[in-house]
């Protein structure tokens, strides 16, 4: 394939950046978009030239790393698939491809489609976590949970912490991201006594550090996770619930 | 001839409690030195990696009320590789009539390593791993459960009970995240201060004591030091010298290496897991092999074509024309035989001709009974994410075609070597997880490296740890302007920049990519002499190579991600050989270690328990040399026997 890279480059924080155009020969169907990547950072640093810094870990889209925006697609072009397992045969020979970092004002770039996402662990140091230190849970086969409680659980905990649901929405909104977390943590019995607490907690660093949800309900189509977009309800309804229950942790 | 300078060190000591192993845990325990809760706040200990063994000793220790600085060179603490195990994690709760026990836990662990490890470490995993599945349930990892409401378990390789606790196949990634969370309560208590993008370069020894850490600010390229009372490195495994591997692409053995070189002795380094259930290379673009997990093998079905060559589409060839080598070799444990048996079996298929795929390269794994048998709904519930990744990757659908499977490298059971309390031998600096060498002996059984991680984060440094702190109370951790700290930040500084000056023409990858070659083929999953000293005299040259003709662009002072490799595989470039040296030296087969020499008339590995039934331990001699010790294992309940799938 012959494809045409149109990529973003911008030294550091301070700097402005600008788009960098390269042509491609030789790239390949079952190349992933990170596998083009490599190669076209082969063909750089081969030519004395600083490769395009970008974010990647597992390749198997479970870590979260990796994060670009394709042709203004968070991720790239086929729905609910993070970047490392995007492939080239998703585009056309002679296909444009603009690779730009995450948008969103939440996410100041680092370096070229580097960003810096550490406002979504903010979201867990506030209070999204349970209170139990090492050795003093109950036995986990007393506490009964229903196998469609636990698979729901599950749905929502299975975000990958990438970002691109903020990136995708217009508001730059973390709803689904925090919704999945609240929701996965009220589905479930233990740590049900700081529920409410933890509702606020994490809803106050929300409405600080993020967007507000117009409920555009861009995020869940990008999301390699699939979570669904009932999570951003969660939002709304612990803090509705919270509200109720003011003055009690649960 | 190649110049192989091999001495032989004194024997160490495992510093395992004497007498029934079965009980050392609890003698141990009750033997530990206590820090007060009010003198806790006293010691500052580095903790250096966020995996589960990272994360959950910086949580345990700062719920403990010590002062704990945890670095990582991830953006994040939840990102670390212990996210991408997917199939489970075993513990010996044995709620089940299917009769498990402790006893058969650490049966199966010891067997399963062929006898290549210690027997106590294996009791204590066991011990340990009941309360690790309360623990991580309790702190929000949503374990698959039954209908009426209790935990569910599943089967995995070299077991014959139902022992694997799990979440859909993303079990790893589910503990991670929870481990995560439980140290972000940390940060946000103030116990933890948490280094993002902070690599270690280097471990700072002051009168042979680790005392301290240098590393290298990845955004910055600032390179500072920060001591303690100890270190604890939970860096994870080096699988990724191979080039391609299942691992994460950061996955490194910079820390424990530089460590090694401080006077840390490595383990058994030519122990390394070859995963029978990787996605073979079909590309010269594939930058990894991909993982999928070995639960798939309990409903798929091992197979090649009974007639080598044979070049037709897996659903014409006719089922008496199908050879399920596993199920005809091996009956009694078939398809779920542990790893390295597995792999060992796939790779004789594919080098006598039966291959498969475009390259002869792979075998079958096939879902058509079990599709048959339980129906799309039910193979979706236990493997969806699996088979979507696998489509993924290859475009190719696994419910209507087999999938395609090859052996990849995968898990390092050798590592840092440590005594049974995970202290190296440098006072002051431990090691857990994946970067230590502990409990799987030659061979790691599914699901207990999610385990092992956890255990040793949350329910063995936590003990150990304040056991060495406590005789260092009302001491300060050393100074940074000792000349000790700063002459390792000279050094570390000199290094990186020796790096970036080579400016040759060659870049990094090129060099760690032919690294792969080298040893895939020299000490992979068999090694003989011959293959092996050709892999060190291949290693040495690559290395001379790759001082002359490395090609780092940019500089040190900003982020430059290809400097973070050339660093990274600069010591792959060490470790390598180092790998050949102990696989050449240990002169016999056990577990995933198979020298063609040390075979059985059937194909099968041969111990040796008269000459090896030992660990090594390299030391770094000087002028190339290595200098091998011994500790000698002994195994009092689980008998030394020939280990028997068949």
């Amino acid at each position: 394939m012959r494809l045409t890279i149109e990529v973003w480059r911008q030294d550091n924080p301070e700097v402005e950046g600008h788009f960098e155009t390269h042509l491609v020969e030789g790239a390949q169907e079952e190349m992933s978009l990170l596998e083009l990547i490599d190669y076209l950072n082969d063909q750089l640093v081969s030519e004395g030239r600083e490769p395009i810094a970008y974010d990647s870990d597992c390749r198997e889209g479970i870590c979260g790393t990796c994060g670009i925006t394709v042709n203004d697609d968070a991720h790239g072009p086929v729905k609910n698939t993070p970047s490392c397992r995007q492939h080239l045969r998703s585009f056309k020979d002679g296909a444009v491809l603009r690779l730009e970092p995450f948008r969103s004002g939440a996410f100041p770039v680092i370096r070229d489609l580097v960003v810096d996402r550490s406002g979504m662990d903010r979201v867990l140091q506030a209070g999204g976590y349970i209170s139990v230190d090492a050795g003093t849970a109950a036995d986990a086969d007393s506490m009964q949970i229903g196998h469609g409680r636990a698979e729901k659980a599950l749905d929502f905990a299975a975000c990958i912490g990438c970002g691109a649901c903020i990136s995708a929405c217009p508001n730059g909104a973390a709803n689904l991201f925090a919704g999945s977390l609240l929701n996965h943590l009220s589905t479930l019995p233990q740590g049900s006594t700081e529920r409410s607490k933890r509702a606020r907690a994490v809803i106050a660093e929300l409405d600080e550090s993020f967007g507000p949800c117009s409920v555009y309900g861009e995020c869940a189509k990008v999301c390699p996770a699939g979570i669904p977009l009932s999570a951003i309800a969660a939002v709304n309804r612990e803090r509705a619930r919270a509200l109720i229950r003011t003055g009690k942790d649960d | 001839m190649t110049d192989i300078k091999i001495t032989y060190g004194d024997d160490i000591s495992g510093n395992v409690p004497e007498g029934d192993p079965s009980t050392a845990w609890e003698r141990r325990r009750d033997d530990y030195k206590l820090v007060s809760p009010l003198n806790r706040r006293k010691f500052k200990v580095i903790v250096v990696g966020t995996g589960l063994a990272g994360a959950g000793c910086a949580a345990a220790l700062g719920e403990l009320g010590y002062q704990v600085s945890n670095y990582t060179f991830h953006d994040s603490s939840r990102r670390a590789h212990s996210v991408a195990a997917q199939g489970g994690i075993n513990a010996a709760r044995a709620r089940k009539v299917d009769n498990d026990s402790i006893h058969r836990f650490v049966k199966d662990t010891v067997k399963g390593g062929d006898f290549r490890g210690r027997e106590a470490d294996a009791f204590r995993l066991a011990e340990e791993s009941v309360r690790v599945i309360d623990h991580m349930n309790g702190i929000g990892a949503p374990f698959a459960r039954e209908y009426g409401g209790e935990l569910t378990t599943r089967s995995f390789g070299g077991v014959q009970v139902s022992r694997t606790y799990y979440t859909r196949g993303q079990t790893g990634q589910q503990l991670q995240v929870s481990a995560h969370r439980a140290l972000q309560r940390q940060v946000a208590a103030g116990t933890v201060t948490l280094h993002t993008y902070s690599e270690m370069l280097d471990l700072i020894v002051k009168d042979g004591r680790a005392v301290g850490i240098v590393s290298r600010n990845l955004r910055t390229g600032e390179i500072t030091a920060e001591t303690a009372h100890a270190v604890v490195l939970a860096t994870g495994g080096y699988g990724n010298v191979f080039h391609k591997s299942t691992l994460a692409k950061n996955s490194n053995c910079t820390a424990a290496w530089r460590a090694h070189r401080r006077g840390a002795y490595f383990a058994s380094p030519a122990y390394i897991q070859f995963h029978p259930t990787a996605l073979p290379i079909s590309n010269k673009f594939q930058s990894k092999t991909t993982l999928m997990s070995e639960s798939l093998r309990n409903d798929g079905r091992i197979w090649v074509p009974k007639k080598a060559g044979d070049d037709r589409p897996a659903n014409e060839v006719p089922e008496d024309e199908r050879d399920y080598y596993l199920e005809r070799k091996y009956p009694a444990f078939a398809n779920l035989t542990p790893r390295d048996i597995a792999s060992r079996a796939a790779r004789e298929q594919i080098e006598s001709g039966h291959g498969v795929g475009p390259l002869k390269n792979s075998v079958y794994l096939d879902f058509r009974d079990a599709k048959a048998r339980l129906g799309v709904k039910v193979l979706d519930e236990r493997y969806g994410n699996l088979f979507e990744m696998y489509q993924d990757a290859t475009g190719e659908d696994p419910h209507e075609v087999p999938m395609r499977i090859a052996p990849g490298a995968h898990f390092a059971m050798g590592g840092l070597w440590s005594d049974y309390d995970q202290m190296t031998s440098i006072p002051g600096l431990f090691v857990g997880g994946e970067a230590g060498w502990g409990y799987h002996g030659a061979n790691r059984l599914g699901a207990n490296s999610l385990l092992s991680a956890c255990v040793d984060g949350w329910f063995t440094l936590p003990y150990s740890v304040p056991n060495y702190l406590a005789d260092h109370l009302g001491t300060a951790p050393l100074d940074v302007q000792d000349a000790a700290v700063q002459e390792t930040l000279r050094e570390v500084r000199d290094r990186v920049q020796r790096l970036v000056n080579i400016k040759g023409k060659t870049p990094t990858d090129h060099f760690h990519a032919r690294l792969g070659e080298i040893l895939y083929e020299g000490c992979g999953v068999s090694r003989n002499e011959a293959k092996l000293t050709r892999a060190i005299e291949q290693i040495r040259e690559l290395r001379e190579e790759f001082y002359l003709d490395l090609f780092v662009p940019g500089t040190g002072e900003t982020y430059n991600q290809e400097l973070e490799r050339a660093g990274r595989v600069e010591d792959y470039l060490y470790l390598a050989e180092l790998m050949c040296v102990d696989a050449l030296d240990r002169k016999e087969s056990a577990g995933a270690h198979f020298r063609e020499e040390y075979q059985t008339e059937e194909g099968e590995a041969e111990r040796n328990d008269d000459e090896w039934c030992f660990v090594s331990a390299w030391e770094e001699g000087a002028n190339g040399e290595h200098i091998r010790h011994a500790e000698p294992l002994n195994f009092e309940i689980i008998k030394l026997q020939t280990r028997n799938y068949k």
